[in-house]
């Protein structure tokens, strides 16, 4: 592990360049190596998570496309799930989460970001393309503790908020966390729908995942970062 | 106030050409409006020429801004191609299912011809009447979508990526067929009576793609397609990004570049160097929740960025208007730019 460390940012520049030339077989060879001493999990975490935070970053700040953010989330679901399967008990404790696009047509943004989870090692069903009512039903009778919506045009963000109110009619507690177009250009618009959380990028949608699950395993007020969405 | 001596197009083809006409002009770009107008849903609306025509002279008539919208809805194109819509009740329509659902289909697919596509007819019929009976006054602006970002509905963005990167030689098939119909599809509005052609291209912005991927893929497919264009065009990345393109984009023979909101107008202005006039960038999600003053702020703000010397037309940044956005919020925007917008633009002095 020490080892593994010492070398990390190195690691970490490499599988970056190889993600963003889409280069499979480096990045392959970089996640699949077997660094003495670091479990699956701790390849996962100081490697794959930080630089896929590097991507949206920087597709955040303009220097990396969404293309290569795509591309970069699907390679590293698909090496993650190499390194440490959906059986892997690391995903098995995880709380129940869900992601779907709501009354939407446009999904890339969805599969975004549950490639990006999925590749930080975090188990999460997809819905897919759901209506309102749809999802309310599905949500409650699965018991979805985090409910994720993607959703690219205006009219689909707005009817957050009537699937918060069924969602809460149905007595879900769950927590909402909104992402796309409508909420980037718009700032308060996750809070007028309902929204508990608002995810900028997927790797925002990561870390917001992170505090949730944290929240849920201690009382908010407890936690500093209870305001940090 | 007086009568202006210039006709909305005077006015839009002197910015155009790099100088100050009377004022700013603005585009509205309502596609959806009309139908609040004429007091119908969504889908009724589209489904007669008769009904945009009178939606658009209503709406011009009430606004007075500078253009004639002869857009109905993107996946009006997937339909030509044998897709389906889906309307919704506040909302553009949306393609349904994917025409392509996988790869291999591509080598079936086939460009659609206009002259069989009653769909597209509508459209060509709206413009056709709008120009009859407007004449040479104020421009109709047409659309196509990009033949590099119409695949997006054609197949889904996700799958879409995954040929550009995977299936070379399926995706060079593809850009092919659409420049086809892409090609067709303006001309025909051209001939029908739009005044330019507005080529929607939000997968070639710097949003979606690099400036090394936009040169090998939507820059390539836009220096294709507009060369036969019988007519101006204008390129809109609907919302996206293209400071880092701007130089290529007018390489393309395009006039006008669509901007976003996410992008400082001034750099904009700069970049284009008097090659490109701009299109944009009022924020059309923020614009739902515009006071008057707002309104009137984020025009100024505008006008102040990228006014002086012309080749700025006032517009949002996404090329359709949300329908969410109310009656007074477009009427404020309006009123903002007939006392900001006057030129010369003395007060940026003051």
């Amino acid at each position: 592990m020490d080892h593994f460390l010492h070398d990390l940012k190195s690691h970490q520049e490499k599988l970056l360049n190889a993600l963003l030339q889409v280069d499979r077989l480096t990045a392959k060879e970089i996640l699949t190596y077997p660094y003495p001493g670091a479990s699956a999990l701790q390849v996962v975490e100081n490697l794959v998570v930080p630089v896929l935070e590097q991507v949206g970053l920087g597709w955040e700040k303009g220097s990396y496309s969404l293309s290569q953010v795509y591309m970069s989330g699907r390679i590293c679901e698909e090496l993650v799930d190499l390194i440490l399967p959906p059986s892997h008990t690391s995903r098995l404790s995880q709380p129940k989460m869900a992601i779907a696009t709501l009354e939407d047509y446009h999904v890339l943004g969805k599969r975004i970001v549950y490639s990006t989870l999925r590749a930080s090692g975090f188990e999460i069903e997809n819905y897919g393309q759901m209506t309102t009512e749809e999802l309310a039903e599905r949500a409650t009778s699965d018991q979805t503790q985090i409910l994720l919506i993607s959703v690219l045009m205006l009219p689909s963000a707005l009817r957050v908020k009537a699937l918060r109110d069924q969602l809460r009619k149905k007595g879900s507690r769950v927590k909402i966390v909104v992402g796309g177009a409508p909420f980037r250009f718009d700032p308060l618009l996750w809070r007028e729908v309902g929204a508990d959380a608002f995810g900028e990028t997927a790797s925002e949608a990561v870390h917001l995942v992170h505090t949730i699950i944290q929240e849920m395993q201690c009382p908010p007020q407890l936690l500093p970062l209870s305001n940090a969405y | 106030m007086p009568p202006s001596t210039f006709t909305p197009l005077q006015r839009v083809l002197t910015t155009l050409s790099q100088q100050e006409p009377d004022r700013v002009p603005l585009f509205l770009l309502l596609t959806m409006h009309g139908a609040q107008e004429l007091g119908l849903s969504l889908k009724s609306y589209f489904s007669k020429a008769e009904n945009v025509v009178e939606g658009q002279l209503t709406l011009q008539k009430k606004y007075q801004h500078d253009n004639l919208y002869g857009f109905f809805y993107a996946a009006l194109e997937v339909e030509a191609f044998g897709g389906e819509t889906i309307f919704v009740e506040d909302g553009p329509p949306n393609a349904g299912e994917p025409i392509i659902t996988r790869p291999e289909d591509i080598l079936a697919l086939e460009p659609p011809r206009v002259k069989d596509s009653p769909c597209l007819h509508k459209v060509l019929q709206a413009q056709q009447m709008l120009k009859e009976k407007t004449g040479d006054t104020i421009p109709i602006i047409g659309v196509v979508m990009s033949p590099f970002s119409l695949p997006v509905m054609q197949m889904g963005f996700a799958s879409y990526l995954d040929l550009i990167y995977e299936r070379p030689d399926l995706f060079e098939r593809l850009m092919k067929v659409n420049q086809t119909f892409c090609v067709e599809w303006a001309n025909a509005q051209l001939t029908a009576g739009a005044t330019a052609i507005c080529y929607f291209d939000p997968v070639s912005s710097s949003t979606i793609v690099t400036r090394e991927q936009y040169l090998r893929t939507g820059y390539a497919a836009a220096c294709q397609t507009l060369k036969h264009i019988q007519g101006p065009t204008a390129t809109h990345f609907a919302s996206g990004r293209c400071l880092p393109i701007v130089q290529d984009v007018a390489q393309t023979g395009t006039a006008i570049i669509g901007v976003s909101a996410d992008e400082d107008l001034t750099e904009l202005k700069r970049a284009a160097q008097g090659r490109l006039s701009l299109l944009g960038n009022l924020n059309g999600i923020q614009m739902r929740r515009w006071s008057a003053a707002d309104a009137e702020a984020a025009v100024k703000q505008a006008i102040a960025a990228a006014g002086r010397g012309g080749g700025f037309i006032l517009s949002d940044n996404h090329g359709e208007i949300p329908y969410q956005v109310p009656e007074a919020t477009l009427m404020a925007v309006v009123e903002a730019v007939h006392r900001w917008g006057k030129y010369p633009l003395d007060w940026l002095d003051a």
